[in-house]
């Protein structure tokens, strides 16, 4: 069971990193002068409708997480909403930590915004289809041992990686090799996606990997 | 407490360090002393006059052959790149391309010659610009210049001409702005700075070029061609982009003869050559292997030219170019003119007796110059100089002599050609020789030293951190560890000191001191190893135990890697320019992620929640506790600090579209009186805060009650202080012409009130230092027995003494239940401000620094400083918590998260308070602060200069031991704060419960231990900073930016060492000098 377990996560994971070259690739088609690089916050925009798309359907089909029984209605609505607020809120405070670290505070604004909706996607969106607006699942999960399935492993691993990524992609900022790539924030944004794809990748290969070693808490 | 160990240890530690830096230093930053003489015409060179020669009127030393000049200087033009050789069927992209030049030197062959110019390293443009028109060897720091500009101080050929009447027009490489502010006639300047752009200053010379040389309003023409040297950074040599760059030159060079005029001089020179990669700044053969070629429309040489070219020394130039102009030689001159383009076009004998004349001059200012320079610079090898005095003046002599014979006419042409041939080479043995010794102190990298150096500096640190680990507060420790390798480094401090005696050799003092260092080092490290096998054996005996350490050591690395990987960060960083140049926003930015990852660590550990019950583990989430908001707060507090800091940064010349921030300029160049009125009372109200706040600090913790003078003069002193301060302000940024009658008084008080600031600091820091308790103690005891009483009379050493302590706690503590108990009081002692004693003393010695360097920096930056107090006192918190919720279980070892935090939080306060690794980023007006202009020493003015300069490494230094002291301080219930703070009863409950910072005094062993720990944790940071800049130096020394960001960068770094390690022992002997009070204050107390 675990094996097929990991097969589907590997599975999804591996569409998930689909989703994303296809982000980078298919809109050149429709759209003459399209480019990462170039119209990069097209890109950014793009890529975080096609990345949280792909995971809320992935999560209404795989399901990963069985244990809520039958809810209302009403119950969803509000659960939907509360995912909706912490979805901004997250947006909102990596928005501030950006800053913080040291990014343009008034100028690009728009850039900065976008990388953080980008990074929210990457990050809290995933916690909000795998945990629901619960924050101390999410507080369980990011703490030793605190995974109970190989979804909430992979979990942990994409969401380090991706900020990981993002923190790596600050350093060639101040070089002088005057590349495109350098401009804000696209070599973060760009650091954030590579660590979120090899997040992905690494994930099941990892669990795999470690398979004895992981025995999770039964619910 | 064992304190002289300890600080003599650190003391020892620095030693190494500095042993290490300055060995560096002078194997990498030579100095050479600049002289402001100028040379005239007037000046008595010249030679005894022949009849045959007569000085026409109006010319200057020697006869003017060339009313005019054209100097080409094409920028990294390697020899080879000049040299033609028409047998070569395939060249390379480099090769052959200037086939104009062998054109002419074929075809004219007393007209034109190709020579190989050797320049002198450091073969960076600057330098060598300084070189071709000083005549002189410029290194890194010519001391005497002006740090604040480039401009060439000296004398120079540039100088020269313009004060001579010439009519000097530039074109080119804008660094010769920078050299020669409004030297030109008319100038052309084009940006250099952009390596990757290989045509802008190049098409731009060529567009002015030609109508220039055709209007005639010139008298000396410069072009400074920048393409070949910028195609050699962008792509190497070996390219067919060099190819088209050469091209170009050769086809410039064939239209500018054209336009040039009979009486016209042309030179085009290379100022240096390149390596393989295009690169230069070193002393290989290839970078100083540069072209030079000479050339006119009327005969110059008597001679055909040899067949390999004559290899020339670039300061040759200067004199050559100087005497044909006829404008005097600049007075630094050391190089030797080239005689061959003087001979002029008569006969051998009077070729012979004007090259000799030439000399005769080139000599006697080379003469004049050394002698001048030997006053003031000891540098040069007195024997040698006096050797050359000798050859000078025999030189002379002959010369005077020769002369009259000529006159005489007793001497046969024979025989007096080879007189004169002798004369002359006799001439040039003295010139080469001169210039041989001033390139041997000035003009050379010492790699064997610069290797010592960085070996001596990263032994140190590897020291640093091996005695960091190992120190434990036993004899043997300090016998082992100080005491032998210090014998060690005395015996071969003394060894060579005798050696040196019988060789009769001069002592050179800093070679002493290193192999010094190098033989303790030696001797520590033999008696470590000596050690260390004991070790092995003992845990070889219990297998189990030994796999447990192991796995348990590979652990704590692991632990260790996050801090230390942080510092790998910061350490690499400084072997790129870009980084070098972006440190300002480097350093803010690993301090922002080592405090997130420090919090982050903690919460995947665990230790921000709740620890689960087993019952209901799956039942109820973790949930967080609720110091983890307090903790949250704390970082987000700081992190929004960090991000305050960056306003107050200042630019450097390589980030263009950088502006400095406006709080770095004074208040009174601001013109909005409205503006300057609110950011006057800003500066004040804030100054004011910082007072309040340490004030109710030190009262909440009890350190206020006492009425000893250092209390007294905190409670009264501070605010006079910033009441000085804020006059100080107010008179220095009023606005000068509005005051009108009362302008002798402004000038009075401008220097008055810093006087009064400075006296007022120092006599609270004497005060500090005479009695540093800030503890109020009431006794109410009814007799002197009743505490005391477990030892009858006096206690007779030290161990019966520090069984006291705690009794005297437990007797306090007894005494206060029994009368909370009874009701009534019969308390003992009452110590207010017991446990912050330490902290206190560091606290008040903090802020006094603090408002010193805030006077000395312009009046906004003090909103900086207030911003470096609150981000410490964060940093300060965050430790202490996190120390909390970690459960360490030492207490009395200082992480390394918090000595890496607190060294970036130190460099980052560098650049937020407006400071710069570069020399015109300094804020010379420092030194002026309650002095009028005009000092009569140089230390002062350098002491307040330095002050200004690393006021942040100087305040987080003697905070130091703050980091080992805070978690003691901070170690109090929530409950306390309830209590109504007035009553001095409470207080007293609270010194009875939380021993505080009297923990340490507990176990003095353990306590100097630890402050020995904390203090060398932060020279191995501070020295693998440094170690990092060392090593970028020394492996960078080729590289494009190394005079210009690794050089001022290192320096920089190697004196903020310095500061830093030297307060950080003051800080450390400041804790000492208050344990020693509060020892001395138990001791009364038990008497009494
Ligand atoms: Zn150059
Ligand atoms: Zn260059």
């Amino acid at each position: 069971m675990k094996e097929a377990e990991i097969r589907r996560l590997l599975a999804a994971n591996l569409l998930c990193v689909f989703s994303i070259i296809l982000s980078a690739v298919v809109p050149s088609f429709f759209w003459d002068g399209f480019t990462v690089l170039g119209t990069h916050l097209a890109w950014l925009c793009i890529c975080s409708v096609c990345v949280s798309t792909l995971n809320i359907i992935l999560h209404l089909v795989l399901k990963p997480n069985q244990s809520h029984k039958r809810s209302s209605f009403a119950h969803k609505i509000s659960r939907f909403l509360k995912c909706c607020i912490y979805f901004f809120m997250s947006c909102i405070l990596f928005h501030a930590i950006i800053v913080l670290y040291g990014a343009p505070l008034i100028e690009s604004v728009t850039e900065t915004f976008l990388f953080a909706v980008l990074l929210s996607t990457f990050t809290t969106l995933q916690c909000l289809c795998m945990l629901g607006p619960n924050i101390q699942a999410w507080i369980r999960v990011f703490s030793k041992n605190g995974a109970m399935s190989i979804w909430e492993s992979s979990l942990q691993i994409t969401t380090i990686c991706s900020i990981l990524g993002a923190w790596f992609g600050a350093f060639p900022i101040p070089l002088d090799w005057d590349r495109p790539w350098q401009v804000w924030p696209i070599s973060c944004s760009l650091g954030a996606t590579f660590g979120y794809v090899a997040g992905l990748i690494i994930a099941p290969l990892w669990i795999h990997w470690n398979r004895k070693q992981l025995t999770y808490k039964s619910r | 407490m064992q304190r002289w160990p300890v600080l003599l240890f650190l003391a020892w530690v620095c030693f190494l360090f500095f042993a290490g830096i300055g060995l560096f230093m002078s194997g990498f930053l030579l100095t050479r002393i600049e002289l402001d003489i100028s040379s005239s015409c007037a000046d008595p060179l010249l030679p005894p006059p022949w009849e045959r020669q007569g000085l026409p009127p109006g010319s200057c030393w020697a006869p003017q052959r060339f009313s005019k000049a054209v100097i080409v200087i094409i920028d990294a033009l390697h020899f080879e790149f000049a040299r033609f050789n028409p047998a070569k069927t395939s060249p390379l992209p480099y090769e052959n391309k200037l086939s104009f030049l062998h054109h002419l030197a074929t075809s004219q062959p007393h007209h034109a010659r190709l020579y190989r110019f050797r320049a002198d390293p450091p073969t960076a443009t600057m330098q060598r610009i300084k070189g071709l028109t000083t005549g002189s060897l410029p290194t890194f720091i010519d001391v005497g210049s002006n740090f604040a500009t480039y401009a060439i101080q000296e004398d120079n050929l540039l100088a020269q001409l313009v004060q001579n009447g010439r009519r000097v027009v530039f074109m080119g490489d804008d660094t010769w702005e920078g050299l020669f502010p409004k030297k030109f006639f008319r100038s052309y300047f084009f940006p250099s700075f952009n390596v990757k752009d290989l045509h802008t200053v190049d098409d731009g010379i060529l567009q002015h070029l030609y109508p220039t040389v055709d209007s005639g309003e010139w008298d000396v023409l410069i072009a400074h061609f920048l393409g070949v040297d910028h195609c050699g950074h962008k792509h190497g040599p070996d390219h067919p982009e060099m190819a088209k760059k050469l091209t170009q030159m050769n086809e410039m060079l064939r239209s500018l003869v054209d336009h040039l005029g009979n009486d016209t001089l042309l030179l085009v020179a290379g100022d240096h050559g390149m390596t393989e990669t295009g690169d230069h700044g070193g002393d290989s053969e290839k970078e100083v292997n540069a072209a030079l070629f000479v050339y006119s429309k009327t005969p110059l040489f008597v001679t055909v030219p040899p067949e390999e070219p004559e290899a020339v020394p670039q300061v040759n130039l200067v004199p050559t170019v100087a005497l044909l102009l006829g404008v005097p030689i600049p007075y630094s001159n050391i190089g030797e003119v080239m005689a061959e383009l003087f001979s002029g076009d008569g006969d051998a004998v009077s070729a012979a007796l004007q090259q000799l004349s030439v000399y005769h001059i080139n000599a006697k200012q080379v003469d004049r110059f050394l002698h001048s320079y030997s006053l003031v610079a000891q540098d040069l090898p007195a024997e040698q100089l006096q050797h050359l005095q000798q050859l000078f003046s025999s030189a002379v002599e002959e010369h005077t002599e020769l002369l009259a014979q000529v006159q005489g006419a007793t001497l046969v042409p024979p025989e007096l050609e080879s007189r004169l041939g002798s004369l002359i080479s006799r001439f040039q043995l003295y010139l080469r020789e001169a210039r041989a010794l001033c390139t041997q102190s000035w003009a050379r990298f010492h790699p064997l030293r610069m290797v010592g150096g960085c070996t001596l500096i990263a032994t140190s640190c590897l020291l640093c951190y091996m005695a960091s680990e190992l120190a434990a507060s036993s004899d043997s420790f300090y016998r082992r560890c100080l005491l032998y390798p210090l014998l060690w480094g005395l015996m071969v401090a003394l060894l060579l000191g005798l050696a040196h005696a019988f060789t009769q050799e001069g002592l050179d003092l800093l070679l002493v001191s290193s192999w010094a260092a190098a033989a303790s080092q030696l001797g520590f490290f033999w008696h470590w190893w000596g050690q260390h096998p004991k070790r092995a054996r003992l845990l070889g005996s219990q297998p189990p135990l030994a796999s447990a350490g192991l796995k348990q050591r590979l652990r704590a690395w692991l632990g260790l890697a996050f801090p230390m990987g942080i510092l790998l960060f910061r350490c690499g960083a400084m072997f790129s320019d870009s980084f070098v140049v972006a440190e300002a926003r480097v350093a803010p930015f690993l301090l922002a992620s080592l405090v997130m990852l420090l919090v982050g660590k903690l919460h995947w550990d665990g230790r921000l929640t709740v620890p689960e019950g087993p019952k209901q583990q799956f039942l109820s989430f973790s949930s967080y506790r609720r110091e983890i908001w307090y903790l949250l707060c704390l970082v987000a507090m700081l992190l929004v600090c960090v991000r305050l800091s960056g306003f107050f940064h200042q630019c450097r010349e390589e980030i263009p579209q950088c502006r400095p921030s406006l709080f770095l300029s004074p208040l009174a160049s601001l013109r909005n009186t409205r503006a300057k009125n609110l950011f006057y009372l800003l500066c004040v109200a804030l100054l004011a805060g910082l007072v309040y706040a340490v004030r109710s600090w030190l009262r909440h913790y009890g350190n206020l009650n006492s009425s000893d003078p250092l209390v007294l003069f905190v409670r009264w002193g501070f605010p006079l202080v910033v009441l000085c301060i804020a006059c100080y302000w107010a008179v220095a940024s009023s606005a000068d012409d509005s005051l009108g009658k009362l302008q002798e008084l402004v000038q009075v008080a401008v220097v008055a009130f810093p006087w009064a600031v400075y006296g007022l600091a120092s006599v609270g820091l004497l005060l500090l230092l005479c009695n540093p308790m800030t503890v109020f103690a009431k006794d109410t005891r009814e007799s002197a027995g009743s505490i005391v009483t477990p030892y009858l009379g006096v206690p007779t050493s030290e161990v019966d003494f520090l069984h006291v302590i705690p009794q005297i706690y437990k007797r306090m503590q007894e005494s206060q239940k029994s009368r909370l108990e009874r009701g009534t009081c019969r308390a003992a002692v009452a110590a207010y401000g017991l446990g912050s004693v330490y902290s206190a003393a560091l606290v008040i010695a903090l802020t006094l620094l603090g408002f010193l360097l805030m006077l000395l920096h312009n009046e906004r930056l003090s909103l900086a400083f207030l911003l470096l107090f609150l981000e410490a006192f964060v940093l300060l918190h965050i430790h202490s918590r996190a120390r909390g919720l970690a459960g360490d279980a030492e207490p009395f070892s200082v992480p390394w998260y918090a000595v890496i935090s607190w060294l970036l939080a130190a460099s980052q306060f560098f650049y937020s308070t407006g400071h710069q690794p570069i020399f015109p980023a300094i804020h010379w007006n420092a030194a002026f602060v309650g002095f009028h202009l005009d000092h009569s020493t140089n230390l002062l003015p350098a002491v307040l200069v330095g002050a200004n300069t690393f006021a942040s490494h100087i305040l987080f230094a003697v905070s130091c031991p703050l980091l080992l002291l805070w978690p003691f301080v901070c170690e109090m219930p929530s409950s306390q704060k309830k209590k109504p703070k007035k009553e001095p009863r409470e207080e007293l409950q609270e010194v009875e419960e939380h021993m505080m910072e009297m923990r340490l005094r507990e176990s003095p062993e353990k306590f100097s231990t630890a402050l020995l720990q904390l203090g060398l944790k932060y020279l191995f940071v501070l020295g693998t900073q440094l170690l990092a800049c060392v090593c970028a130096a020394m492996i960078l020394r080729r590289h494009l930016m190394v005079w210009k960001v690794f050089a001022p960068k290192f320096l920089f770094e190697s004196l903020g060492f310095m500061v830093s390690s030297i307060c950080l022992l003051l800080g450390i002997s400041l804790v000492m000098r208050v344990d020693c009070a509060v020892s001395t204050w138990f001791n009364q107390l038990q008497l009494r």
